[in-house]
């Protein structure tokens, strides 16, 4: 892609009038030698894999291969079916369906890496309850999961992805930055109130460590993608009532960038600081050990 | 990085290093004994040793050896599925080794002619590397199409190759040679943009001073 920041991304829309999807759609295809319907299958694909894993995890108690964690999705579908809650329904399904897709993660099912396997549960969580919610089409949902993928890809050029170079911001954060930018989208926003909800989940885990138990893509990861589909609903809705990021959305994503490089190397994936170095972290982690 | 390396690739959780990347290397290994394997014997060091129970490293590269995808969900039962194709494994921890990379393993594999020893480590993301093949230096991912000779160290040998290879219009994106001693066995690989002529293999082995010639088809998802 020529597109390095989001800025350039976002000027292009406003100079075209056109969606972002589209714009990353048509230089895709060129990029790729295929026809933007081959590209959009592919993209669709994909979808459908991720509202699997999202509809079993919140149906099924699924358990993870060590057994620490399962059944986390399941258990606030049942809450948001059955109770009302405090979150508001959206808020609560969007958190039920990621942790179920990282549920499933944990098990060995099958899920799309979105931008990882660790944090796979936001984007899938959040699209699939924006449009349901706002009753969208599939073709809509596939759309948005092309913006969503433009910001990933921007922020893998300024920054990082990987939570060994960046931490769980740069996993997380970022999967909770793309679910963002695809909500705005699907809601009718902006390019420009795209940009600002990238900025907002963004700035909101500046600094967040990846720091998991026994080094296993459990704790605190299936909760932290709940989190992070939840912080992506709200910054959508900030930016589509009109709020403005004060620091732009591509210097906030050289600042995560920035920081992630400073983030210890215990910080970062190794599992030997944070979380994983609690004496409880470090019991399960011998418990593990002993048992598989 | 492509779109669909941002979203997706669609595989079978919970680590694209421990799991999905385990499993490509598993596949490379296979694809470079050039048959199936019967008998393996699979040695983890660093960070698969440690963790890679947990994160199912131990069934992915069993689904590798026996030709599954990374996102073939029948990984998860790939002890079970060995035992029915037929191939013996055994997984053994190598431990700490403090000169690998964190994940790495490597494999000694038996088929029905053949035996192999491949090295390779996962080096994040789902990528992978091997490091070496039957004590030979190597680096290669298997993302390309790659084309490996063992063959007798002496003049032309290289050149024949590339030629055969260039008479078919098939670019050279990356090459490496290594050997053993002057004179004796050495080992080339060779990476290409386009696909590799269907029977580049047994033509290439026809050739005088080639031993072995293993093809690696490009990227596997």
């Amino acid at each position: 892609m020529r597109i390095n920041t989001l800025s350039e991304l976002i000027n292009l829309a406003e100079k075209r009038n056109q969606k972002i999807s589209s714009i990353i759609k048509e230089q895709n295809a060129k990029e790729q030698g295929l026809s933007e319907r081959q590209l959009f299958d592919k993209m669709e694909k994909i979808y459908q894999v991720m509202k699997q894993s999202a509809e079993r995890g919140v149906f099924e108690q699924v358990h993870s291969m060590s057994g620490i964690t399962g059944g986390e999705g399941y258990r606030l579908w049942l809450w948001q079916a059955t109770k009302k809650g405090l979150s508001g329904s959206n808020v609560l399904k969007a958190s039920a369906r990621a942790m179920a897709v990282s549920n499933i993660n944990a098990s060995m099912g099958k899920i799309v890496a979105a931008p990882t396997a660790g944090s796979s549960g936001i984007i899938p969580g959040v699209i699939i309850t924006v449009a349901e919610e706002l009753k969208k089409r599939d073709e809509e949902a596939v759309d948005a999961l092309f913006t969503a993928a433009a910001v990933g890809q921007i922020i893998a050029k300024n920054a990082t992805l990987a939570g060994a170079e960046g931490g769980c911001q740069a996993e997380c954060g970022s999967a909770s930055a793309m679910a963002a930018a695809a909500a705005v989208e699907l809601a009718g926003g902006s390019p420009r109130q795209v940009g600002h909800a990238v900025a907002f989940a963004l700035k909101a885990v500046m600094g967040m460590v990846c720091d998991p138990v026994a080094g296993l893509v459990e704790v605190p990861c299936v909760k932290r993608n709940a989190m992070g589909a939840v912080q992506a609903m709200l910054a959508a809705d900030m930016a589509l009532a009109g709020i403005k990021s004060v620091i732009p959305p591509d210097e906030v994503i050289q600042a995560m960038g920035e920081v992630g490089r400073m983030i210890p190397e215990q910080l970062r994936e190794t599992a030997l600081g944070g979380l994983a170095n609690t004496p409880t972290g470090k019991d399960i982690k011998k418990r593990c050990l002993n048992n598989l | 990085m492509d779109i669909f390396d941002i979203i997706g690739p669609v595989m079978i959780g919970p680590s694209s290093s421990h799991t999905a990347g385990a499993v490509r290397l598993g596949n490379l290994a296979r694809n470079i004994l050039g048959e199936e394997p019967e008998k393996a014997r699979i040695i983890l060091y660093n960070s698969f040793a440690e963790t890679g129970k947990g994160h199912g490293t131990d069934k992915a590269l069993v689904a590798g050896l026996l030709g599954f995808l990374p996102d073939d969900e029948k990984i998860k039962v790939s002890f079970e599925e060995a035992q029915k194709l037929g191939m013996k494994f055994e997984l053994v921890d190598g431990g700490a080794r403090p000169d690998l990379h964190p994940n790495t393993v490597e494999f000694y594999l038996e088929g029905k002619g053949k035996t192999t020893r491949v090295l390779g480590s996962s080096v994040g993301g789902g990528r992978v590397l091997i490091f070496s093949i039957d004590g030979f230096k190597t680096e290669f991912s298997g993302e390309f199409h790659t084309v490996i000779t063992i063959h007798k160290d002496m003049p032309g040998m290289i050149a024949q190759v590339t030629t055969y290879l260039s008479k078919r219009k098939v670019n050279i994106a990356q090459m490496r040679v290594s050997r053993e001693a002057k004179g004796e066995k050495a080992l080339m690989i060779i990476e290409t943009d386009e696909t590799l002529p269907e029977r580049v293999k047994e033509e290439l082995e026809k050739y005088e001073g080639i031993y072995r010639v293993m093809v690696i088809g490009g990227r596997m998802d």
